[in-house]
């Protein structure tokens, strides 16, 4: 057994990387698929239903229909509006034209002159449940575990509040509750994956646009959906924190996008903020060691 | 959809994976537009011109689905030589009245029929502002009688045959008129034009979706009759994947028609008799009953309805009590009844789920009616503002109500919600689904069919000995539900069985057991089956995967369990599908039946090639090919001769409150919608000082007047306040910022409300001529977490002649900057509106 807990890269098996013994459950984890999402946001009431999370308050954002804002203590789920003018209403007035044979004439430049076509992107965002979790990493009291599902969750009764997890988790995803202190974030629905039941969110959406699964099986299915998508002509549509290479060895809970992450209010490229740490750790030790150093040939200096 | 329909939108997301195209056509770019292939905006109150439009294209292209057009619509039947078109007449059909503002119908009969003589005498309830007369709700569902069966011209090239009438009727409505009346460039219109008809015919089906934007218009009768036209013209009613799909605004409004809670309907569409008229049972059934369809059997299905009500008491020799029943004396319609309450005719009234407070057109005529009332019953969920508005409505805020001198008293009854009881949801495809009760009401709270059973025992109680005749209805009223548990909770499963009716041998299963001699009864004769054997279909819940794709083992779907009605169109004259891919209900020859995934909605052995004897009666007049088997002549009507108040065939007329005049005839608006001028409800004038149009809308998540939402925390919080939406350009025009305030203002009154300013909202050009369009949600009102402004306040009562909707899909405001005035200065702002505007004022001074 490799006595390094590894921080970053490569890991196919997080639950068994925890301790857990090897007939653990399956990694499970959710496909966002948002080409599909409407935008009703049964997901975000459905999790606070099952969850018991407080409402976070009246307050209209004027970001499109958003009122929610982003992602927090009190909303696990968050969808994301985006409006965006596009040139032409035959080409992108849909958030996933389907590239059907085209019907009638070509289109008149006249159309895409008035610049008067609209995309409407919605995205519902959750907590990513890393595989590489900085936010479990960074954890003194050990409330935030790994489960035997390879989700990440905060134990409500251990967390004390220190609010480390906050600033290590690259999404920004949790957050401390006020009047608690504590961190709160999604659990996957930890209480109904033990009884066999899909998370609320995913058992609420109308759409499928939320899919829970098989984290495997999930990137399969993101796969063949992104190549149907590509053939069927939308070109910017993309996976995002399925790749198990990338800088947290890839999200429990991924995404296929139809712009860039940043749209959606995504980082681009997301690192597991503890990556450096052995790094770190060595430079650290050196510097002690040299400083260390220092201080005894000092006084060793001192003796001659 | 998406907006309002999220869970039905599943099954579009669906469709659209496996390659539909959607399309998506309104003023306004939603959630459904997000998901569309195609978005198509169009001015507010004119989707007559776009569907005409595409009927234009159809028929001057010729996409028609020829071969249904001349089997099964009226295309061939030739009409009188005195049927003057509106493009003859410039706007107008013939038979106008320009005295009573109203039609006689007679010169739009068939030539050689005789004329309707149920439009005739129906139109003569004239209520206190003509026109409002009783429309063709009041025909069932057939529609009106016609005399005879038409002469027809399968050749389709007589002058005056319905084609060629309805091709000069469209004609000049043409891309450019649809850019210049809808504000949709050619080219767009042209894309979606060919796709439909590309997409109709023998091997593919369109269907078009609608709700209350298609409904809710002086001309709401005549939007969904131009797509009926459109659809029977491309072949499209009867078939798989296709039909005109009406979205109900919430869960069992087809129900809530079905078992109407309308005034001029008994169940199953049978029409209420008239007083003064409608004398005796054979009178009845002789003057409304259509002589061929199955309408023919009405009298089957009354006395029915009338022994499941008074039972042993409705017997032969006192027409099965038939007298009992109430009768119309005009309109009793939502609108009037509130003008009722005004003048002080209407002396009290029960709100059921209902908040007319916030969500009905001027909402403070509806709480000016409601403060004239000796009782008011509000039940509902939650302290709505039709339950408060005596004490914190707008009106006292004004100044123009004081709470000690509202002499109505108010009872609020608090009610158990759909998981607190059990009962059926009727969706908009007939299927009755059954609830089960998850959790016992809280406190108080019970449902309503314990308030009107218990409320009914208790008033039979305080009848006992009384010999008045008029308490005799109700004394002998059948009114013995059994009740269940420490509630006294009435069994819906029981009213459900009495719906569905018993004969001698029981549970009936199907309504041509209904027989007219008082030997079965039976609640509702298109539910009849529901129960059939003892068992409650409504609650079937077969798994998808374990039965055909057309599911019969889902729940139950009226009348008889079949899924898509008039399906036998889905096979040719002849009984053959018109194409393997799109087979549904065809003729077997070695069965001598129609056989398929449904039931067919026919007579199931009757063969196609089945002629009818001359003088044949109710169903046994239709032919073999005759489809639309609920209609005297079995075809669908594309030129309707009798049974509409507002002419035969659907024409562009302007929203009654409109920037801009009629481009196609001199006739602006439906000369015979319904107007009541007077105080408290003024009219906008076409002056420029209501320059924009502006519709009224719902948001995913809210739900109706709010009473189901704007208490929730978790739903508030998601659209936490009332807000208008502005396209960027009119936000620059009027110095609108986001997320500031502005008012809205109409000649009835000011509202304000937080600026969303979006390019989901556009400015229409509309050739050479800019139309700004002003959105708004119409859940809020003062009471709840999430509150404002109603904009239902800006709204006028102006009704659609046939079925008294009111226009709440396209008005006229003003929109400027800031927050509205408050307490009396309200009413000096808004009169100063009315004074530019030359309308009379209404604030006391």
């Amino acid at each position: 057994m490799s006595s390094v807990y590894r921080l970053s890269g490569l890991l196919a098996d997080p639950a068994g990387e925890a301790g857990y013994r090897d007939d653990h459950p399956e990694r499970v984890g959710f496909f966002t698929d948002t080409s599909v999402c409407i935008g009703c946001k049964a997901c975000e009431v459905a999790c606070k239903e099952w969850n018991l999370v407080p409402e976070q308050g009246l307050d209209l954002l004027g970001q499109s229909y958003d009122n929610t804002g982003a992602l927090g203590a009190d909303s696990w789920r968050h969808v994301a509006f985006i409006e965006q003018r596009v040139p032409d209403p035959s080409v992108t007035s849909s958030g996933t034209d389907l590239g059907m044979p085209g019907i009638g004439a070509p289109e008149q430049p006249a159309a895409a002159e008035e610049g008067s076509g609209m995309r409407w992107l919605m995205s519902s965002d959750v907590c990513k449940h890393c595989t590489h979790a900085a936010c479990l990493d960074v954890c003194p009291t050990g409330s935030l575990f790994r489960t035997e599902f390879g989700t990440v969750v905060v134990q409500e009764d251990i967390c004390n509040g220190c609010g480390y997890c906050i600033p290590a988790c690259p999404y920004g995803v949790i957050g401390q509750r006020e009047g608690d202190g504590r961190a709160w974030k999604c659990t996957l629905c930890y209480d109904r994956l033990g009884d066999g039941l899909e998370p609320a969110c995913a058992k609420a959406c109308p759409t499928d646009s939320i899919q829970f699964g098989d984290l495997d099986e999930l990137r399969e299915r993101a796969d063949r959906r992104l190549a149907e998508l590509h053939q069927d002509g939308v070109g910017e549509a993309r996976l995002y924190g399925r790749d198990p290479d990338d800088g947290v060895g890839g999200d429990g809970a991924f995404f296929l996008l139809l712009d860039e992450p940043e749209v959606y209010g995504l980082p681009p490229d997301p690192v597991v903020t503890t990556r450096d740490l052995p790094a770190m750790w060595k430079h650290a030790a050196a510097a002690a060691a040299s400083v260390a150093a220092t201080v005894v040939l000092s006084f060793l200096g001192r003796r001659r | 959809m998406a907006e309002c329909h999220p869970v039905g939108f599943q099954w579009v997301i669906e469709a659209r994976n496996r390659g539909a195209k959607v399309i998506h056509v309104d003023p306004r770019f939603t959630r459904t537009s997000a998901m569309a292939n195609e978005y198509v905006p169009l001015r507010a109150g004119t989707d007559i011109a776009f569907l005409g439009g595409l009927i234009n294209y159809v028929l001057s292209n010729e996409k028609d689905f020829r071969e249904y057009l001349i089997a099964y619509t009226n295309a061939p039947a030739i009409l009188r030589e005195e049927f003057a078109d509106t493009e003859d007449l410039d706007g107008l059909f013939s038979g106008f009245d320009p005295e009573t503002l109203s039609y006689d119908p007679e010169t739009w009969a068939y030539e050689g029929a005789e004329a309707a003589p149920a439009a005739g005498r129906r139109s003569d309830i004239v209520g206190d502002s003509p026109p409002e007369h009783s429309g063709p709700d009041q025909y069932g569902s057939g529609g009106a009688t016609i005399g005879a069966k038409p002469k027809v011209d399968p050749s389709l090239r007589h002058p005056r045959c319905v084609y060629q009438v309805l091709k000069r009727h469209f004609s000049r409505y043409t891309p450019e008129l649809v850019e210049e009346v809808c504000g949709v460039p050619p080219e767009h219109f042209r894309r979606v034009a060919e796709a439909i008809t590309e997409n109709s015919g023998r091997e593919r089906t369109t269907a078009f979706c609608y709700s209350v934007g298609w409904t809710q218009h002086t001309v709401g009768v005549q939007y969904i009759r131009t797509a009926s036209i459109l659809q029977a013209l491309l072949g499209n009613i009867g078939r798989p994947g296709g039909g005109i799909l009406a979205l109900r605004g919430h869960a069992s409004i087809q129900g809530s028609t079905d078992i109407p809670t309308l005034y001029n309907i008994l169940p199953g569409y049978i029409p209420m008799p008239l007083a003064e008229h409608e004398l005796d049972l054979d009178q009845f059934v002789q003057e409304d009953a259509g002589q061929t369809g199955f309408w023919g059997n009405m009298r089957a299905y009354l006395v029915s309805m009338l022994k499941a009500w008074w039972g042993a008491a409705a017997a032969e020799d006192n027409d099965f009590c038939f007298d009992y029943l109430p009768r119309l004396t005009g309109d009793h319609g939502t609108y009037q009844t509130v003008l009722n309450q005004i003048s002080g005719e209407c002396k009290g009234y029960f709100l059921v789920g209902e908040n007319p407070a916030v969500g009905s057109a001027n909402a403070k005529l509806q709480r000016l009616g409601m403060s004239n009332l000796d009782w008011l019953v509000v039940r509902d969920l939650q302290m709505i503002e039709s339950a408060t508005f005596w004490k914190d409505g707008p009106e006292i805020e004004s100044g123009e109500l004081r709470t000690e001198e509202i002499g109505t008293e108010v009872f609020f009854l608090p009610a158990a919600a759909h998981t607190e009881k059990e009962g059926a949801f009727t969706n908009t495809q007939r299927l009755l689904q059954w609830h089960h009760k998850a959790v016992e009401p809280p406190g108080e709270a019970r449902s309503d069919l314990w308030f009107f059973y218990h409320l009914g025992r208790v008033i039979q109680r305080k009848l006992e000995g009384s010999s008045e005749p008029r308490d005799r209805p109700l004394r002998e009223l059948v009114w013995d539900y059994p009740c269940e548990g420490e509630i006294r909770e009435p069994s819906a499963e029981a009213v459900l069985a009495e719906i569905n009716g018993r004969g001698p041998d029981g549970p009936l299963s199907m309504y041509t057991q209904l027989a007219d001699d008082g030997s079965t009864s039976c609640g509702c004769w298109i539910y009849c089956g529901v129960y059939a054997d003892g068992h409650n279909h409504a609650a079937n819940r077969q798994p998808g995967s374990e039965q055909s794709w057309v599911a019969p083992g889902w729940a139950w779907a009226w009348p008889d369990n079949r899924r898509i009605l008039y399906n036998r169109a889905s096979a040719d004259p002849a009984g053959r599908p018109w194409s393997e891919r799109k087979r549904y209900i065809w003729w077997s020859d070695e069965q001598r039946r129609w056989v398929g995934a449904d039931k067919p909605d026919f007579e199931p052995t009757k063969a196609p090639d089945y002629t009818p004897e001359p003088g044949a009666k109710a169903q046994d007049a239709l032919a073999g090919d005759n489809p639309f088997i609920m209609q005297t002549d079995g075809r669908a009507w594309l030129f309707a001769p009798a049974g509409l108040l507002d002419g035969p065939l659907p024409t562009h007329y302007e929203p009654h409150e409109s920037p801009v005049a009629n481009p196609l005839y001199g006739q602006g608006q439906n000369p015979t919608r319904q107007v009541f001028d007077r105080k408290y409800n003024r009219y906008n004038p076409p002056d420029g000082v209501f320059p924009y149009v502006f519709t009224t809308y719902r948001l995913t998540e809210h739900h109706t007047a709010g009473g189901m939402s704007r208490d929730l925390p978790y739903l508030s919080e998601l659209q936490p306040e009332f807000f208008c939406e502005v396209s960027p350009e009119l936000a620059t025009e009027r110095e609108l910022e986001h997320l500031g305030w502005a008012t809205i203002v109409s000649a009835r009154t000011a509202i304000e409300a937080r600026v969303l300013v979006t390019d989901r909202i556009r400015p229409l050009r509309m050739r050479g001529r800019t139309v700004h369009q002003v959105g708004l949600p119409y859940h809020w009102g003062p009471n709840g977490l999430s509150t404002g402004d109603a904009a239902n306040e800006l709204l006028s009562v102006v009704l659609d002649p046939n079925v008294h909707i009111q226009e709440a899909k396209a008005a006229t405001c003003d929109i400027v900057p800031g927050r509205r005035p408050r307490g009396e200065s309200l009413q000096r702002y808004v009169d100063s509106y009315r004074r530019r505007a030359g309308i009379p004022e209404e604030a006391d001074r």
